[in-house]
């Protein structure tokens, strides 16, 4: 019994924390992929960038908080220094798709060309973070670092395995409820969501309605930036700060999205948990747990481990390759062009 | 080639001649070498969007895939690894390809519902264990043999020119893979996939070690043919003289002489490809692309398949992406799995092709060679414009260090400006599509 016990401690401290942390992380990020899907209908190539560049400025916003002393530990500063980088990054995007998607928007461009389109955003972004804070890793991390120590965890329970949740890991979760709480009581309950919800269903009949697009336009990027923000900030936190991995984010993010249904906001949730499982789960090494459960000569000799942790983005791709071949519109119905 | 277009490829050649006079001679065939490579990676990404409009953001893959296939074809073979770890490696690719195949026969011939889903998840779950169990000793047989000097299973020993052709065949192959999953779908999912496959490519080259040394690196790749060694013409008493008759000494000679080889196999190469490509759009076929690109659904009603021209095209355009991907790793003489970032292979090559000219192949070689052109020159142009923009500051300045340090990031900056402005106000590109 002790030893089912600590099995489950094992894995809930290496494969479920974990994974739901990321998956919130992933969520939120795919939930902006999404939105600008059903609503602008084009994949947005520089929305890893974007997060990086909300991240950016959230960090920059904290150091200047920590030199004048200003925090709220236990918590981080970087919560506090989150509504500077939405507004920036809001800024920026408003300011992007003024200065360059509005044109094509207007023209009724393909999709194809705004998405190449967001592959220049893209570029710019990029230099412009690494321009501004450098292409290295940069800690922004203060206050406490965990809710449950390992340690602690073993003392008080008396099992051998110890169970560690990092402070970065809870704020994750408990700010992707919300937002996602308050996302969903915006497109379902308020006017304007309803206007993006008809828009995204039915451009023309939208029009006809009289909803003013160039309205909801704008509102979508600003609940984009408010979300990539934060998705960046937290992946900030949890893990750390480097420009080049919120580019890689672009394909378990993606993934996350079709996975789900492009354009379908639940779907996007939905994804993000079931990619962020599969990775952890694929990659880990489960030599551990099964010593505990088998009998003593059944016990592995290797790692267990399906895959290398190097392959992690073979997982994401796997899964979307699976859902393009069985199911193109995702588990929950997306939209498809 | 109307005289515009001869005068834009006379500016950059006049421009490589003046890099050549301020700079140095081998920086300036350096730099052609390279704007031929890129010319050719850019000419197949041309054959994929300009000819049929498939947007693949895969190319980093597809080239680095030629890569590898210099190291397997060229190395010298391993003998002890052969012995160790060939069978192993064979018998559990066989197996995983044999439970492919009967998971999709499983999938064709079993009626729906969940025993056919049941059935074919359980094929391949045995299929990984066995394949893993067979998989994992004959790696670890191969990869303990001398791991500091080889711990791979080498190559065939042939000649490196070969792998430029396997390089073609090796990208050729996964993007039939690719293309069979992700065509016939919206136009993003390619997209999507491609820059999935090219990410998994570059992992597999960094982690499998038994097949390409991984992060280990492997080097002394041999030249190809005509190239000599650098060392072989210093020693050579005629070169040495013959240098210093021009008056460059035998080094910096050297170098150079070994620049020019391999820019005349490159611009073989390039105009093979070329000539080839130019053939295949003034053909019925090429006509029927375009055709295709401009209205699928007109196509198809005119009996056209258009899934299939497409997984055509595309793994031809890929194809074209592993050979140049071959030649790169023939000119470097080494495979190093850390260089190849998406922004360099992938991106830039895109912005070459949208800034030449889409659907045109001059365009696309002359947007090979600018682009690679200003990619190289941007930063010190950028670094002495920030040196001149702040010369007033006073020397420690914070802000000056800063903006010195990061001009190195100003070529982002810049090919993403280039590309949004082409896009927007010249979109059909310097050399437009007749």
């Amino acid at each position: 019994m002790v030893d089912i016990l600590n099995a489950l401690v094992v894995l809930a401290n290496f494969v479920f924390v974990p994974a739901i942390a990321y998956g919130s992380q992933l969520a939120l990020g795919a939930l902006g992929i999404t939105l600008i899907y059903g609503i602008l209908r084009f994949s947005n190539f520089a929305h890893g960038d974007t997060m990086a560049f909300g991240a950016m400025v959230v960090i920059l916003v904290t150091w200047w908080m920590q030199s004048v002393g200003i925090s709220i530990a236990p918590l981080p500063t970087a919560l506090l220094a989150l509504p500077f980088g939405i507004v920036a990054t809001v800024l920026l995007l408003v300011g992007t798709d003024r200065l360059v998607y509005k044109f094509y928007r207007v023209q009724k461009a393909a999709p194809i060309i705004l998405v190449m389109a967001s592959l220049g955003v893209m570029f710019i972004m990029n230099g412009l973070v690494r321009f501004i804070i450098g292409p290295n890793d940069q800690r922004f991390a203060d206050g406490a670092r965990f809710i449950i120590r390992a340690r602690d965890f073993k003392e008080s329970t008396g099992l051998s395995e110890g169970l560690s949740i990092k402070v970065s890991q809870g704020i994750t979760v408990v700010t992707a409820v919300i937002v996602v709480a308050a996302l969903f009581w915006f497109l379902n309950r308020t006017r304007t969501g309803k206007s993006m919800r008809a828009f995204s269903d039915n451009e023309d009949l939208a029009l006809l309605s009289g909803i003013n697009p160039e309205r909801v336009v704008l509102i979508v990027w600003v609940l984009v930036g408010a979300l990539a923000t934060i998705a960046g900030t937290l992946y900030g936190l949890d893990k750390s700060f480097k420009p080049f991995t919120f580019f890689q984010l672009l394909l378990p993010m993606f993934a996350a999205a079709i996975v789900g249904g492009l354009g379908n906001p639940l779907g996007a949730i939905a994804g993000g948990f079931v990619i962020a499982f599969s990775e952890v789960t694929v990659t880990y090494a489960f030599k551990k747990v099964f010593t505990y459960v088998l009998p003593e000569n059944l016990a592995p000799d290797g790692l267990v481990q399906l895959l290398s942790t190097d392959y992690k983005f073979a997982v994401s791709f796997g899964l979307l390759v699976l859902v393009l071949l069985f199911r193109p519109t995702g588990i929950f119905k997306g939209q498809s062009v | 080639m109307n005289m515009k277009n001869i005068a834009l490829f006379g500016i950059i050649f006049a421009l490589l001649i003046i890099v050549g006079f301020m700079q140095s001679w081998v920086v300036a065939f350096g730099i052609l070498n390279l704007c031929l490579l890129s010319s050719i990676m850019a000419l197949g990404v041309n054959i994929q969007w300009g000819y049929a409009g498939l947007f693949s953001v895969g190319t980093m893959g597809f080239v680095a895939l030629g890569g590898v296939a210099a190291v397997v074809t060229s190395m010298p073979p391993v003998n002890e690894a052969w012995s160790a770890g060939m069978l192993g490696i064979l018998a559990s690719m066989a197996i995983a390809i044999a439970t492919i195949l009967i998971a999709i026969r499983i999938w064709r011939k079993m009626p729906s519902g969940r025993n056919r889903s049941l059935t074919m998840a359980a094929t391949l779950i045995i299929g990984f264990v066995v394949y893993r169990y067979v998989f994992d000793p004959a790696v670890a047989s191969i990869e303990r043999i001398d791991p500091a000097g080889t711990g791979y299973l080498g190559g065939l020993g042939l000649p490196i020119l070969v792998s430029w052709g396997v390089g073609g065949l090796f990208a050729a192959g996964a993007a039939w893979v690719i293309g069979k999953i992700a065509l016939g779908l919206r136009s993003d999912y390619l997209a999507i996939a491609t820059l999935g496959i090219a990410e998994i490519v570059i992992a597999v080259i960094k982690n499998e070690d038994w097949l390409t040394r991984g992060v280990k690196n492997v080097n002394g790749i041999e030249r190809p043919w005509p190239v000599p060694l650098e060392v072989d013409l210093q020693a050579s008493e005629t070169f040495v003289a013959w240098a210093d008759w021009i008056g460059v000494g035998a080094v910096t000679g050297s170098a150079i002489w070994v620049k020019l080889l391999y820019a005349g196999l490159f611009i073989i190469v390039l105009a093979i490809i070329m000539w080839m490509s130019e053939k295949a759009l003034n053909s019925p076929w090429g006509r029927m692309m375009r055709a295709i690109r401009d209205n699928e659904e007109a196509a198809e009603a005119m009996g056209k398949d258009v899934t299939a021209r497409h997984l055509q095209v595309f793994v031809l355009g890929s194809a074209v992406c592993g050979i140049a991907g071959a030649m790169l790793v023939t000119m470097d003489g080494l495979l190093t799995p850390g260089t190849y970032q998406p922004l360099r292979f992938t991106f830039l090559i895109w912005v070459m092709v949208i800034v030449g000219g889409s659907g045109n192949n001059w365009g696309s070689v002359l947007g090979g060679f600018l682009i690679w052109f200003l990619w190289i020159e941007v930063e010190p142009i950028g670094l002495w414009l920030i040196n001149q923009l702040t010369s007033g500051m006073s020397e420690g300045n914070a802000l000056r260090e800063h903006l010195l340090d990061s001009a190195a990031h100003m070529r982002l900056l810049t090919m993403g400006l280039i590309l949004l402005l082409v896009l927007r106000f010249s979109p059909r590109g310097l050399i437009p599509e007749k």
